[in-house]
């Protein structure tokens, strides 16, 4: 069988599909929210990483590279937010985060 | 090397702000104090040498540089204007209010200077990456900035909802993005417009509809919304003004920017989408306000609201739909300044309040201050002849030269709704038994206040200029 583009787009649609769940079902730790969203991330670099070599064309390696760049800053980022909240809550529990409803 | 610099020339204010914004970093490193001190003031100096650069740059005829990946014309003008005028105003309003709460820390200044860094660059975007990277520094600054007060349970929480949130729409507007790129072939803008040409394929209506998620999300238009109340209540009020002014003149302008210059060819596509998200959001912006007790929460509604009416224009897609919501962005950037400087006021000895009920009275307790915020009131409810009505008028007029004829009618009836809960902050304040007075507020909050609330009435009788920046913004686009 040859491995052609539309599986390389299968298996990041499924990646993202299951990032996208992970977020919206899980009701655990928001841990596991940070890991769905590295999920969602690395998808896109797939499928970038794919259409680049389908089209011969660099930019999409490119764009990779910059969504790799900028998901370190974001995993980092929500990290240090994650921490401030558990010093004033103590917890990390997802359905703990309801101080204010609307 | 000549070439470079004549690309620099183009992008002066973003590199004024980059710069700017690296010297600060420095700066409150090497001072080695939590305070703010002067940084406040530099972070408004480099803001505004920004906004110099923008005004005086403004003929210069437009181009695109960088390898076709940031364009600089005067749609981008216009609205970089708007945003560098909301964060100066709320670098300036909020030293006050920090100082009092005890949470003056000089990351404050940086972060909303590389947030507005940021917006600027995704005003000028013209590609896809440009597109990204604007939109991640300024989403990645406003995270920090809504978690600021770092010792407050509230503010943390909506820190962390907001990132969430956040990182999940800019998940899905990538993979909107890769969906493009794959499908078209090219990342910039008119590229992607060349490649669709008349037939969108489904590869591309896909991508089209995960980008627009993103986008929504940031313009928080329904159903995208649901962590506006939130981090408008939890998060600091100057924080809260940052987020309901700049942030929102970028994510509206870019959503303008990305539909007229790359899916021109995919109308029908778009404007059901777009229609959709305008109606949804005139709606819940208008019935949803009506229960808030929090003065905060329902400036999140009365936002929400207010996005969806300039997305009537956008619906249009006529230039004259794209000169509408450049009049709407410009003149709900001062009403909103304008009723924030009023909330940032409302302070009862030493503490913030935030209730609609401690208004009551305010006419006899605080005239001027009661009657300048009426007036901002009526003006966001779009009662002729202040501004806030011409903003409206403009947008449906729009809409009726493209016959979207409901669209203009929901949007009446809908705005006639919120006039429903604006008007009951003018009663509560003009009707109600006095409650315990406001501190004599800061300075430049009354300088806000009342230069915003005649600005209202200054529209009416000058509107020319605005008017003519508008067109001549909306032209550019076309």
């Amino acid at each position: 069988m040859v491995i052609g583009l539309e599986h390389y787009l299968i298996v990041a649609a499924i990646l993202f599909t299951l990032g996208v769940a992970g977020i919206i079902l899980n009701r655990k730790n928001v841990i596991v929210i940070m890991m769905s969203i590295e999920l969602i991330l690395l998808a896109v670099n797939l499928n970038l990483v794919a259409f680049s070599a389908k089209l011969h064309d660099l930019t999409g390696q490119v764009f990779a590279l910059f969504i790799l760049t900028v998901a370190a800053a974001e995993a980092a980022i929500g990290l240090a937010i994650l921490v401030t909240y558990f010093r004033n809550r103590g917890t990390i529990a997802v359905e703990d985060i309801n101080m204010m409803k609307g | 090397m000549n070439s470079i610099s004549l690309e620099l020339a183009h992008a002066l204010p973003e590199a004024i702000l980059a710069v700017g914004g690296v010297f600060l970093v420095l700066l409150g490193a090497w001072r080695g104090r939590d305070d703010d001190g002067p940084m406040s003031e530099f972070a408004v100096a480099v803001l505004g040498a920004a906004l110099v650069a923008v005004v005086l740059g403004r003929h210069r005829a437009g181009g695109v540089v960088f390898s076709d990946a940031f364009i600089d014309d005067s749609f981008g003008d216009f609205m970089k204007a708007l945003s560098l005028t909301g964060s100066i105003v709320v670098l300036l309003m909020s030293g006050d209010f920090f100082r009092r709460a005890g949470v003056n820390r000089f990351e404050f200044p940086i972060l909303v200077v590389l947030a507005t860094l940021g917006m600027l660059m995704l005003i000028s975007a013209n590609g896809l990456i440009a597109l990204y990277l604007g939109l991640e520094l300024m989403s990645l600054s406003l995270y920090v900035v809504a978690a600021i007060s770092r010792d407050d349970a509230r503010a943390s929480e909506a820190g962390l909802k907001y990132f969430v949130l956040g990182a999940l729409s800019s998940g899905m507007l990538l993979y909107g993005a890769s969906l493009l790129y794959g499908f078209a072939g090219t990342v910039s803008f008119s590229g992607i417009a060349a490649a669709i040409g008349d037939k969108p394929n489904l590869g591309v209506i896909f991508g089209l509809a995960f980008l627009f998620v993103g986008l929504a999300f940031k313009m928080s238009v329904v159903p995208f919304h649901m962590w506006t109340p939130d981090v408008y209540e939890g998060a600091p009020t100057p924080v809260t003004t940052f987020f309901a002014s700049a942030p929102k003149m970028a994510a509206v302008a870019v959503t303008v920017r990305v539909i007229l210059t790359a899916f021109p060819g995919a109308a029908s596509q778009w404007q059901q989408i777009i229609v959709f998200l305008a109606l949804a959001s005139m709606a819940l912006g208008a019935f949803a306000a009506i229960a808030q007790t929090n003065i905060k929460r329902l400036m999140a509604y009365s936002s929400i609201g207010h996005m969806g009416f300039a997305l009537v224009g956008l619906a249009a897609g006529t230039e004259a739909g794209a000169r509408g919501v450049a009049l709407y962005m410009a003149i709900y950037l001062v009403m909103t300044l304008g009723a924030f400087a009023a909330i940032l006021s409302m302070r009862v000895d030493g503490k913030p309040v935030e209730q609609i009920a401690d208004l009551s009275g305010l006419a006899r307790t605080k005239p001027a201050m009661a009657f300048f915020f009426a007036m901002l009131m009526f003006s966001l409810a779009g009662v002729p002849p202040l501004a806030g009505f011409f903003a409206k008028f403009y947008v449906f007029m729009a809409a009726v030269e493209a016959k979207l004829y409901w669209l203009a009618v929901i949007g009446i009836l809908t705005s006639a709704v919120s006039a429903f809960y604006y008007l009951r902050i003018v009663k509560v304040m003009y009707f109600d038994e006095p409650a315990p007075a406001f501190d004599r507020p800061d300075r430049t909050q009354c300088a806000v206040l009342a230069l915003s609330a005649l600005a209202m009435l200054l529209f009416w009788v000058f509107p020319a200029p605005l008017v003519n920046a508008a067109a001549a913004a909306a032209h550019s686009l076309f």
